[in-house]
């Protein structure tokens, strides 16, 4: 079993980012579950959510505290959340970041994407609050290699989010950019 | 058939929806917003033929769905917690009525301090209001057993309203895979609703009149306990006919997990089943004899079902997610009293957890196990009753 867990902000669409990375991995014929850890339900204040990818049925139905990757979609979550927490020894963080992946002193692998600078490039969200879900999931697909792009694209076409086109063209630019 | 991601909300939203709910009479609570949300759009979209009620508080949401079905109405409401609560005289009303009224609940815990997290107590404290009890697992068994509550509960000898709880968070706002079942097929399971006494002008009746203590009060009552012993059976005989028709494989009021050859038994309600399945999957393998049973009934209780799955058993764990102050957790309390009248006597042991959302994980399970293990080595149980994970 593959679990994921992702650290945003309220607004940043990390539970939406959760659910979508599902629906893709439910398309590639995966057990899926999602689901979010609501703190304060406000703009701007950390949220957590996670995902679970298994090749058959997934009975468990506690919190994700051992993941195999870590998704950050704002990187200042860093200095106040143990976002490494559990995260398994040969695990991977992917950050939201202008910076470089040797730029950060973890003991893990590092991936890093300018998901803010991708999403602003396409209009979602404003320069205030970027929504970096799809950008985000572009990254985690060229990563990981558990779900494909194509399956990314595919859910973010069946979602109920607007934008569409502009989700896929940032989860594509995204997908190309991905430093590790 | 349809396969779809959805959250235990949206499976809730489409059992309405499948059922073909015609009236909706809600009021929003989280974490059940986006259930009547749902609804309301489906409605708006066309997709539901149903009337949809927007009222001021729970307490009229119970009240005008007690009305719409008596004038014969497929009705249908969700709630949670607080709201749960505040409906409490109404779901007297609804089930002395004998109204076949279905309503989701997510389960959430009670104020102070504000929560809003997984907790049994907000359905448990309606143990006695006459409502048959469901608790489920998963987003698919919210979704079918909704339709076949509507089967059971307007069924001539039941007449009985029906909630089926669904844990906040661990369901309500979890996504996974959900079966849509084909309309059609669910249609000719589940035929329109035909009151038997409707309220009609046309053939005025009067309903909810004054029965004098020589009069038939205690008659009313006596065919309410008459009915709720029918649930069972009758819930059997639906779900085989369910099973067959939409490929499922529900076992009526328990879920049995690995229990045939088990010393040692836990006993669970809605999602926490899933991590106990997931933990005695890990004890198997370390060759211990461990199962599980879920129940899925809570009002009527199984007691019978209960004796006969725990026949084998040396030890019970019970694992309560509410507890009844001054006394124990409530399933606890049930299970011995239905255990009294057999000449079986396993060790049995109440741990309170998961109160407020508390993560319920392996490591607690097994932490539960282990103490069940050493119980039953030692053949006396430590204490009676374990707040689990408690930091005092």
């Amino acid at each position: 079993m593959i679990e994921i867990r992702f650290h945003g902000r309220g607004g940043q669409g990390a539970v939406v980012a959760s659910n979508m990375l599902a629906d893709a991995a439910f398309r590639e014929g995966k057990h899926v579950q999602a689901f979010p850890f609501f703190g304060v339900e406000r703009r701007g204040a950390p949220v957590s959510s996670f995902t679970r990818i298994n090749d058959t049925p997934i009975k468990i139905r506690s919190q994700v505290y051992t993941p195999d990757y870590v998704i950050v979609l704002d990187s200042t979550l860093i200095d106040i959340t143990d976002v490494t927490s559990g995260l398994k020894k040969n695990g991977i963080i992917i950050i939201n970041t202008d910076k470089k992946p040797s730029d950060f002193n973890l003991s893990f692998k590092v991936a890093t994407i300018d998901a803010t600078s991708i999403a602003l490039d396409n209009k979602l969200g404003s320069k205030m609050a970027p929504i970096v879900n799809t950008s985000i999931l572009g990254a985690f697909a060229k990563v990981s290699g558990i779900v494909s792009l194509e399956s990314i694209i595919l859910a973010i076409k069946e979602s109920d989010i607007s934008k569409k086109e502009d989700n896929i063209k940032a989860a594509e630019m995204a997908y190309q950019k991905t430093v590790m | 058939m349809v396969k779809k991601i959805m959250t235990g909300n949206l499976a809730a939203a489409w059992g309405a929806k499948i059922s073909r709910a015609e009236v909706i009479a809600a009021y929003p609570i989280t974490p059940q917003t986006i259930i009547v949300e749902k609804l309301a759009k489906f409605i708006s979209d066309g997709e539901l033929n149903a009337e949809y009620l927007r009222v001021e508080s729970e307490h009229s949401a119970m009240a005008a769905c007690i009305a719409t079905s008596q004038t014969g109405a497929r009705t249908f409401t969700a709630t949670s917690s607080q709201g749960l609560a505040l409906m409490h005289e109404m779901l007297h009303w609804a089930s002395g009525a004998r109204t076949p009224i279905v309503m989701a609940n997510v389960n959430r815990a009670l104020a102070p301090p504000w929560n809003i997290w997984a907790d049994h107590t907000d359905m448990m404290s309606q143990r006695d209001t006459g409502w048959i009890q469901f608790y489920a697992e998963s987003n698919q068994e919210v979704l079918d057993t909704i339709i076949n509550c509507y089967k059971l509960c307007e069924d001539r000898a039941i007449q009985l309203p029906a909630m089926v709880g669904l844990d906040a968070f661990y369901l309500s706002h979890t996504s996974e895979i959900v079966d849509i079942p084909d309309q059609d097929i669910a249609d000719k399971f589940l035929p329109p609703y035909k009151a038997f006494y409707p309220l009609d002008v046309e053939h005025p009746l009067s309903v909810g009149s004054l029965a004098m203590p020589h009069q038939w009060y205690s008659e009313f009552r006596y065919k309410i306990y008459k009915s709720m012993e029918k649930v069972i059976p009758k819930l059997n005989k639906i779900e085989k006919e369910f099973n067959k028709e939409f490929g499922r494989n529900y076992t009526g009021s328990l879920d049995l997990y690995q229990v045939e050859d088990a010393e040692i038994i836990l006993v669970a309600v809605g999602t926490v089943a899933g991590t106990v399945k997931d933990t005695v999957d890990y004890l198997r393998s370390k060759g211990l004899k461990v199962g599980v049973i879920r129940l899925r009934l809570f009002r009527p209780f199984p007691s019978e079902e209960l004796i006969k799955a725990l026949k084998n058993a040396s030890f019970v764990g019970v694992l309560d997610r509410s507890f009844s102050f001054g006394n124990e957790g409530q399933i606890f309390s049930e299970l011995k009293a239905s255990l009294y009248q057999t000449n079986r006597d396993p060790l049995i042991k109440d741990f309170i957890v998961g109160i407020g959302g508390r993560d319920i994980t392996t490591d607690t399970v097994k932490k539960i196990y282990e103490n069940c293990q050493k119980c039953l080595k030692n053949k006396k149980i430590d204490q009676e009753i374990e707040w689990t994970n408690i930091k005092v």
